[in-house]
């Protein structure tokens, strides 16, 4: 059902837990729906110089958390606002299709806390100047 | 660690070896049609199919008549609830009476019923998942012509007041259908003195063969044939019969009906300790059914913050197999509507967990689940936002 980069990224997750300190935190999805996460980020001169994740849901849930903290961690937050859902899909070597919405809580997750880092700062990302979270709530898409 | 552990036998059994044993000459030595009276290979089928029937007669206290062979517990649902509806409609009787926990043969069958102006009660249950005989009694209306409760629930085993549900049918002259797939072999079951006119019943919960059931029909019941060709089955249930699964079947119940009270013993023991095992050594946990009206090998629980698909991979990655009421497992987007009934909320209901034993299984078992539940649930709730209630509830 999962292929094997989704079972290793569940299997051995990368980037579980959270800072403390954090500088940007996001958090989408409920419990009603079965997904919940969280991302925490540590910026320094605009780079991802940490990222932690905390999720609640399913196997594909867990690995699309992990592996979209692999694709940001090091990068700048600009680059890091491109992630797609899209591609975090291709990452994990696809996704059953009533799965998807897992990538999409990720990439909702990391533009989340991105926004939280960028209203703290007032600074201006590009890509999320007319972003606002709620909007982005999915309401039970499995 | 090669140890395999399947804890998932409410789902479906290992056929066992004596019933295989038992079908296997159906095959390629006993292989006439039991149409075919001319001749003894017909002959035989025959009576294979006959001795099953008493087997299962005698171990409901039915007569032999009131039994029928279906392809399992959905046709045997399908039926008693179609064939009633049907020798009913046009006559003023279009309500049934049901439960919010059946399983989905049943739920979906009435859904179907609507388009035929058929009504359906769906009855609440408690937090135990047990009806109200109240609500029962008050759902009762001059045109309710059958009352469909499970004998005990596939997902958290409760089992139903079925001898008081069958009075109060009678009572009122209304029939009384059980789907009984999950209690057969687990649960004594007398249809005379439960006051059942129609049960549903399927093989491979039971050790037998899957795709073989039954349905029992007391004499004189008023019900459409369902199958429509030739004369099997007395004419009600057509089609060349699975002559091998029946005789898998009556195996399966004849070895059930053997051992009866030691095994339900056993398993209840086993049960006991797993629930304990959990209960005592994972915090916030919820058993989900009855504590003691259950179903001797069914143990259900919510492990709080975490999500059972995930719990289950990790399972499976130890050897164990198990199941979930989680709308990831479900495919669909709520959680088990049987948990939802019991009042649980969805994500404490995304968490939870179904174990259900066998007869294979050894104390040992039970504790190297514990054990690995407990490893299992500590790494899951290390990586879960929610932390508390509180999280629980929000949205
Ligand atoms: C309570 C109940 N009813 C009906 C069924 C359907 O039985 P079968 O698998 O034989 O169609 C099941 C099995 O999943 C069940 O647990």
């Amino acid at each position: 059902m999962y292929s094997e980069i989704v079972m290793d990224h569940f299997r051995n997750p990368r980037n579980a837990g959270r800072i403390e300190d954090a500088d940007g935190i996001g958090q989408v999805g409920n419990p009603k729906c079965g997904d919940i996460m969280k991302i925490y980020l540590k910026i320094k001169d605009d780079i991802i110089e940490d990222v932690k994740f905390e999720t609640f849901g399913c196997g594909s849930a867990i690995a699309s958390s992990s592996i979209a903290t692999e694709m940001i961690k090091g990068k700048s937050i600009n680059e890091a606002v491109e992630i797609s859902n899209k591609a975090v899909v291709e990452a994990l070597g696809g996704l059953p299709p009533v799965k998807i919405h897992c990538s999409v809580l990720a990439e909702q997750a990391v533009k989340s806390a991105l926004y939280d880092y960028a209203q703290k700062t007032n600074k201006v990302i590009k890509g999320l100047e007319n972003y606002k979270p709620e909007d982005d709530e999915i309401h039970c898409q499995h | 660690m090669s140890r395999k552990l399947y804890l998932d036998n409410a789902a479906t059994t290992r056929t066992k070896k004596e019933v295989i044993d038992e079908m296997m000459q159906y095959f390629d030595v006993l292989y006439g049609n039991p149409s075919s009276q001319l001749y003894e290979l017909g002959r035989k089928s025959k009576e294979a199919i006959e001795k099953a029937r008493k087997t299962l007669a005698d171990f409901l206290n039915a007569d032999e008549k009131e039994i029928y062979f279906t392809a399992g517990g959905t046709e045997s649902d399908n039926w008693a609830l179609k064939g009633v509806a049907f020798a009913n409609l046009n006559k003023g009787k279009n309500h049934i009476i049901t439960t919010k926990i059946e399983h989905h043969a049943i739920l979906h069958t009435c859904e179907y019923l609507e388009k035929f102006g058929i009504e359906t009660t769906y009855l609440d249950v408690d937090r135990y998942g047990l009806i109200d005989l109240d609500q029962l009694k008050e759902s009762i209306r001059p045109e309710t012509m059958l009352i469909s409760v499970m004998f005990a629930n596939n997902e958290i085993g409760t089992i139903q007041p079925i001898e008081e549900i069958g009075e109060i049918a009678k009572e009122h002259g209304i029939l009384f259908h059980v789907d009984a797939v999950q209690a057969l072999g687990s649960v004594r079951i007398d249809v005379n003195k439960l006051h059942i006119d129609l049960m549903s019943m399927s093989a491979h919960k039971l050790g037998g063969p899957k795709g073989i059931g039954g349905m029992y029909i007391r004499k004189g019941t008023r019900i459409d044939n369902f199958i429509h060709g030739g004369g099997q089955e007395r004419g009600r249930r057509a089609g060349t019969e699975g002559v091998q699964n029946i005789v898998g079947f009556g195996k399966a119940v004849e070895i059930a009906a053997r051992n009866f009270d030691n095994r339900i013993e056993r398993l209840t023991g086993l049960r006991n300790r797993l629930i304990e095992g959990i209960k005592n050594n994972i915090p916030d946990v919820v058993l989900n059914g009855h504590p003691t009206r259950r179903l001797a090998n069914n143990v259900n629980f919510s492990f709080k913050y975490v999500e059972g698909e995930s719990i289950l991979l990790l399972l499976d990655m130890e050897g164990i197999a198990a199941s979930s009421g989680s709308a990831c497992t479900s495919g669909s987007l709520d959680p088990s509507h049987v948990l939802l009934a019991t009042g649980l909320d969805h994500g404490t209901a995304h968490g939870s967990i179904r174990f259900t034993l066998s007869e294979e299984i050894k104390e040992e078992d039970i504790d190297y689940t514990v054990e690995t539940m407990k490893k299992i649930i500590a790494k899951l709730r290390a990586m879960s936002p929610i932390k508390n209630d509180e999280d629980l509830k929000k949205n």
